[in-house]
């Protein structure tokens, strides 16, 4: 366990260069191997949520062979709790956009989307505009990678990638088998790299400070800067930036209301940690995501809190594998017998172990996910679940 | 019904006939009268060369995509806990009351229908809600009476 206590970094929402887009235009100075190969070595992990390393992910993707090849940008942050990607593109987009035109370089690739979620279509026409800006600016760099917008619907689901490229391609956003990767074969089968808003504009800012300044934040599990978006019970709700590997008790001392109960850190798919582990709990190390983090203070029921949990989960599950569709549902209908007195109290151990048959036997990581915030909310909580 | 095949026209020149327009033209005719018809999926289905099923199939699999009669003004109110801990629950009363309608259901001169949706993300400044694409932040009682006011008049 590594504690580097509570530091706060300005790396993601620091001022734009001068001209616009001088980090892909310095980027693109350089050998395509070398800006690989620091992306590799700054420790980069996917910041949707499942931190998949993404030099390693470019590198499959570079060597693939094809006429066409798509970068997708995963602009379909739905984990309750998340709008870091919200405020990216709303105060940075032109970082994020770099990201994916430099991804675009390096793997060769011939298009780009911006899979936005309905949610966020508000956000359509100012993108837009900083998608002309960096049309004109490609084009004098000799880069030929047009980008476009593609709309959401409304899908939890389609936060993963598989199911996220069924929705482009007109579908139900039901995930695919892996493999084929879709790096391998993604949208129109072709090689595409799809990657979070937050991880592309972290390229751009190891482009812009090199690996070494990048690498030297965080801890040896989690390296970088990472976001993190806070609401609940705080004074100070919004999007925080630190480096990783701080002790949940700093952050609950600087960012809680003084009566922290529980926090839960990755979102609902994340884990829920009770006040007796503050101190032993570190961020950024085993449990965190996304950096959707919500603070819960003594007046909150955690009855109340793992329902809301499993009625989202319950209508966001696509329905396709048996054991989230029908899981979600009886981990719902469980609690609420017990809650009522239908069931004894040692039910609540039946429904944990079904949670983590759920993990085991699900397609993808939305029913996988469940029994890491039913657990840690049941196990820790018991008193609340019963009558 | 001329209107919805001129809107499947339209899409179609900008995005193609494939599978892949499929959602673009849905969410265009979303745009236009809020639902999508049965008939509508029918013309869309012709217009692809797929089967209505299809259609039908991916259009129910999507929250932003309405099956059913809506209003001109949708209103989706974010039920995550976040909103939820912070006051949503009497917010969503006030509506309910300004518009003399429960959740899931439309206003009888057809202006406002009223949903719940999952995490909008506005965490940071809930209770929050969607009208159509708008969205509005740090609701109160008052607040809601005067944004339906005003939707109202427009």
């Amino acid at each position: 366990m590594s504690n580097k206590g509570l530091r706060k970094v300005d790396i993601l929402f620091s001022q734009y260069s001068v001209a616009p887009y001088q980090i892909l235009k310095q980027t693109m100075k350089k050998n395509k191997a070398d800006v690989l190969t620091e992306i590799n070595e700054s420790g980069l992990r996917g910041r949707g949520g499942a931190g998949f390393p993404t030099g390693m992910k470019w590198q499959i993707m570079a060597d693939e062979k094809a006429e066409e090849k798509y970068i997708i940008c995963n602009a379909d942050e739905g984990e309750p709790g998340t709008f870091k990607d919200r405020k990216l593109l709303v105060e940075v987009p032109r970082k994020v956009i770099s990201g994916m035109a430099i991804a675009a370089w390096i793997t060769n690739s011939t298009k780009g989307y911006i899979y936005l979620r309905a949610e966020y279509n508000y956000l359509i026409p100012a993108l837009k505009k900083e998608l002309e800006v960096f049309e004109e600016y490609s084009k004098q760099f000799g880069l030929d990678f047009p980008i476009e917008i593609f709309s959401g619907s409304g899908a939890y689901v389609c936060g993963e990638e598989t199911a996220l490229i069924e929705s482009m391609e007109g579908k139900r956003g039901e995930p695919r088998n892996k493999p084929p990767f879709p790096t391998q074969e993604g949208y129109l089968g072709k090689p595409t790299l799809v990657n979070n808003v937050e991880t592309l504009a972290s390229v751009s800012m190891v482009c812009r400070y090199g690996s070494e300044k990048y690498k030297s934040l965080g801890t040896d599990a989690q390296r970088g800067s990472k976001l993190f978006s806070l609401s609940g019970d705080s004074p100070k709700e919004g999007v925080h930036e630190f480096e990783l590997g701080m002790k949940v008790s700093d952050f609950v001392a600087e960012y809680g209301d003084g009566d922290t109960k529980a926090i839960q850190v990755g979102g609902v798919a994340g884990y829920c940690i009770p006040r007796k582990n503050f101190e032993n709990t570190i961020i950024g190390e085993g449990n965190t995501t996304g950096g959707a983090t919500m603070i819960f203070n003594s007046t909150r029921s955690m009855y109340n809190v793992i329902h809301n949990y499993l009625e989202f989960f319950v209508e966001e599950s696509c329905g396709q594998c048996t054991p989230c569709r029908v899981g979600t549902q009886q981990l719902l209908k469980g609690i609420e017998a017990v809650k009522v007195g239908d069931k004894p109290e040692c039910y609540l151990q039946d429904l944990i172990k079904l949670s983590k048959t759920m993990k085991i036997t699900s397609k993808c990581g939305l029913g996988q996910s469940v029994t890491n915030s039913f657990t840690s909310i049941i196990t820790n909580f018991p008193e609340e679940m019963i009558y | 019904m001329e209107e919805v095949s001129k809107i499947i026209k339209e899409k179609i020149k900008e995005v193609g006939n494939q599978r892949t327009a499929l959602l673009p033209i849905l969410q265009a005719i979303m745009k236009e009268q809020n639902y999508v018809k049965k008939e509508d999926m029918v013309d869309v289905a012709e217009a692809l060369d797929i089967s209505a099923a299809d259609v039908y199939g991916t259009s129910s699999f999507y929250s932003f995509i309405e099956t059913e009669e809506t209003g001109k003004y949708l209103i989706r109110i974010c039920k995550s806990i976040t909103c939820e801990n912070k006051g949503k629950k009497q917010v969503l009363k006030a509506i309910e009351k300004e518009l003399q309608i429960d959740l899931g259901e439309t206003t009888y001169d057809k202006k406002f229908t009223l949903k719940p949706t999952n995490c909008l993300g506005l965490c940071d400044m809930g209770p929050a809600m969607l009208i159509n694409d708008e969205p509005f932040t740090e609701l109160t009682t008052e607040l809601v009476s005067e944004i339906i006011c005003e939707f109202r008049n427009r």
